[in-house]
């Protein structure tokens, strides 16, 4: 062969294996394609169009006019931008590790449950199947600073809770505390990655005379590392496009209509109320372009420093 | 081969933008209603599901054009659906929304306006109330019919004015001082626990009616802001003196929102609120819910003893590109006649037969229908919720509303924030109106 003669042979080899591997990646390309054409067709052609839309002047009903990098100067002394982003990042900061140890915690209760943790499981991971619609409406109650259940729990131990609703203080606290509803989904992964740690690691620990903590320090968090890892980075992204449950409890259509507290003013929400309420397309387009190399640069950073501290088992070190 | 960890780091960027593009909406084209005159589809957004007196309006319609189809969208008005129907060509043939949204979304050019085809139609607009009708002219054009007409007076929990020995025109809002020291006496709490707010502002919602109650308006007749008149600002901060005197507004908040508003187990009924100025569709809600409570009410006055009132209500436009707007003008026509009221009146009067309760009043903004209405339904009598009818029915004839503007969305906005951070106390009201004084002319001169 003619072709084989002339390449080398290390790259004919490849040749030899991707024509053998032909029908399974066939076989992959065909499974993804649909994937693809959503994302082709829901994500990155609205993000570009979104692009696009970020340098005119666009109330999405008359026509688009140029506006060069107007809107991107107008983020910069818009002191809402701030106020929002500042928001946000707070509760980004609040919720994430709060959420990542409480799941962690429930997972690890449910390693140790044995044959009735396929029961909890499901039961853990109900609450994640709630509209989040509903969450919201439903923790205006049990969060009430007067009346609600939160604080009458804490009345029975001689706590004063306080008013996590409309003290400014309390509500991002409060929103996070709304969001551990939804914790059971990183249970699950947390779960599946507890059992994956090798026993033999736990025994010979323990030959070395490690206690719990030692064991849960040196053999349960380097080897969840990965998950661990994995969640924080999708629950930061998440975080950082808090709308749902915010805009529910203090911008939607309920009683709190009118009471739009500017402690729960996140970015996404700011951005919806200019696109949506102010008719500022173009504006609102370039607030997420804002919020998306925000979130590029975060996790940027996460995953530069997690090169220090996740371990992943296939990998050559 | 692409390790783990940069195949994360790749994938992740796709996800971050993703729910900020992902906002979509509903279409309602009408397919093929365009020039068909009397007929073809007509598709509505923001009607909501329509109760009994919605309902005999939409037979009204039925019975006078039974060629056309309706195609009625029942979720409350939604923004997003709406502008995203709009913009993609896919417009309905009538939008339903409140009146204040109207000067925005005309200064757009998402609504159209409609004096020409009023005209054509045979609408006579002087039978609509003046107030609401200034609310949809925006540059001298009308962009909108006006339905329903909502006026604000003060309603009084009987049980708690006797029992603190004090008579309704304690609660007058001319002294203004004289109020205050009756909110303190209605106000009731056990340590941080409050179990009756004495007298409810209803900040920030109320503040136009406040503020006229000391003389200002919150919108010039030009429609430009003026948010930061001192007589705002003293009308403001003395709102605000009332809830600091009640547990101040984290709590004061937090227990008005434990309220079962709808409920058989309202404020009133559980002697949670002392008193409160509040729209006249709760004295309907009331008297199903608990029609045994002691109600009563009271006009809310300005300063000089003048009785004053708040309006405001929902208004049928036609959108930028609807499909039939022949038919959609020939609703409007029909929803807001007499005739038609007069036929909503009837259907109230049968449920109200049928559940053995009180006519409450149907408040519109036409003139003729209401006394027609009255006359024939409303039972005069000296009971709390007979002399709170009469009450709205008395101030649907001097009530003001906020002056429409082309950036009327804007402007609610500002001042409505400036007043929560005011009740928060992340500022002082004078620079918190000071500050939505700012964004509103900015936005002011940007719609202009």
């Amino acid at each position: 062969m003619a072709t084989q003669a002339t390449l080398p042979k290390a790259t004919a080899a490849k040749f030899r294996a991707r024509a053998r591997d032909w029908p399974q990646i066939r076989a992959a390309y065909g499974f993804i394609s649909l994937w693809i054409v959503g994302f082709l067709v829901f994500t990155l052609g609205p993000m570009i169009v979104s692009l696009v839309l970020s340098f005119t002047d666009y109330n999405s009903i008359g026509t688009a006019k140029n506006v060069g990098f107007a809107n991107y100067r107008e983020l910069f002394q818009d002191p809402k931008v701030a106020h929002a982003l500042s928001n946000t990042l707070v509760y980004v900061i609040i919720y994430v590790p709060t959420a990542m140890a409480v799941a962690l915690g429930l997972a690890m209760v449910l390693n140790r449950v044995g044959r009735a943790s396929g029961f909890f499981r499901t039961v853990f991971y109900l609450p994640v199947m709630t509209p989040t619609v509903a969450v919201g409406a439903l923790f205006l109650l049990l969060l009430n600073g007067q009346q609600g259940l939160l604080n009458r729990t804490l009345d029975l131990v001689g706590i004063n809770g306080p008013n996590w609703t409309t003290d400014t203080h309390w509500v991002k606290p409060g929103l996070a505390i709304t969001m551990l509803w939804g914790v059971g989904g990183m249970v699950v992964i947390y779960l599946a990655a507890l059992r994956q740690v090798p026993k033999e690691l736990y025994e010979a620990v323990e030959l070395d005379g490690a206690g719990s903590w030692a064991r849960f320090r040196h053999v349960t968090i380097p080897m969840i590392s990965g998950s661990l890892f994995f969640t924080m980075i999708v629950q930061t992204i998440a975080a950082l496009q808090m709308f749902d449950q915010a805009y529910t409890m203090f911008f939607g259509a309920q009683q709190n209509s009118t009471y739009s507290n500017e402690a729960a003013l996140f970015y996404v929400i700011y951005l919806f109320q200019q696109a949506f309420q102010f008719l500022h397309m173009g504006y609102a387009s370039a607030l997420a372009w804002l919020l998306f190399l925000i979130t590029m640069v975060i996790t940027a950073v996460q995953v530069r420093v997690s090169r220090r501290y996740v371990y992943y088992e296939g990998e050559k070190h | 081969m692409v390790s783990r960890r940069r195949f994360l780091a790749g994938s992740i960027g796709a996800l971050a933008l993703a729910s900020t593009n992902a906002c979509g909406g509903v279409g309602a084209k009408s397919n093929g209603g365009g020039n068909k005159v009397g007929g073809g589809v007509l598709s509505t957004q923001g009607f909501g599901k329509p109760d009994d007196v919605g309902q005999a309006r939409i037979d009204a319609f039925k019975s006078a054009y039974p060629k056309v189809e309706l195609r009625l969208n029942e979720g409350d008005f939604d923004p997003q659906q709406f502008l995203s129907a709009v913009s993609s060509g896919n417009a309905p043939d009538l939008v339903y929304l409140d009146r204040d949204l109207v000067g925005s979304y005309a200064a757009q050019g998402v609504i159209q306006p409609l004096d020409d085809r009023i005209a054509s139609a045979g609408i006579d607009t002087g039978t609509y109330r003046k107030a609401a009708l200034d609310e949809v002219t925006i540059g001298g054009k009308i962009y909108g019919v006006p339905e329903f007409y909502s006026t604000r007076n003060i309603l009084v929990n009987g049980k708690a004015l006797d029992e603190a020995g004090l008579a309704l025109s304690d609660l007058s809002t001319t002294d203004w001082d004289k109020l205050h020291t009756t909110a303190v006496k209605l106000y009731k709490a056990g340590g941080r626990k409050i179990s009756r707010i004495g007298f409810d502002p209803k900040l920030p919602e109320f503040l136009p009616l406040w503020a006229k109650a000391n003389g200002a308006d919150l919108v010039n007749p030009d429609g430009s802001p003026n948010l930061d008149d001192a007589r705002i600002v003293e009308a403001l901060t003395y709102a605000l003196s009332l809830i600091d005197e009640q547990g101040g507004w984290s709590r004061f908040k937090a227990f008005r929102d434990t309220w079962d508003l709808f409920g058989s187990g309202n404020q009133f009924v559980k002697d949670q609120a002392g008193a409160f100025p509040w729209e006249g569709w709760y004295i309907n809600v009331l008297v199903q819910a608990s029609p045994k409570v002691d109600l009563r009410s009271i006009l809310f006055t300005d300063r000089h003893g003048k009785p004053i009132s708040f309006e405001n209500g929902s208004a049928w436009c036609l959108p930028k590109g609807a499909g039939n707007p022949e038919a959609a003008v020939n609703w409007m026509k029909v929803m807001t006649s007499t005739d038609t009221w007069l036929r909503a009146g009837a259907a109230r009067q049968a449920t109200v037969e049928k559940n053995k309760t009180m006519f409450t009043g149907l408040w519109t903004a036409n003139t003729d229908a209401d006394v027609k209405v009255k006359a024939k339904y409303v039972k005069g009598g000296q009971t709390g919720f007979q002399q709170a009818v009469e009450h709205y029915y008395a101030s649907t004839e001097y009530a003001f509303a906020v002056t429409g503007s082309k950036a009327g969305s804007e402007i609610k906005s500002a001042w409505q924030e400036a007043v929560n951070r005011a009740l928060s106390g992340q500022q002082k009201p004078g620079a918190a109106m000071k500050q939505a004084q700012a964004e509103a002319s900015k936005a002011f001169e940007a719609a202009k």
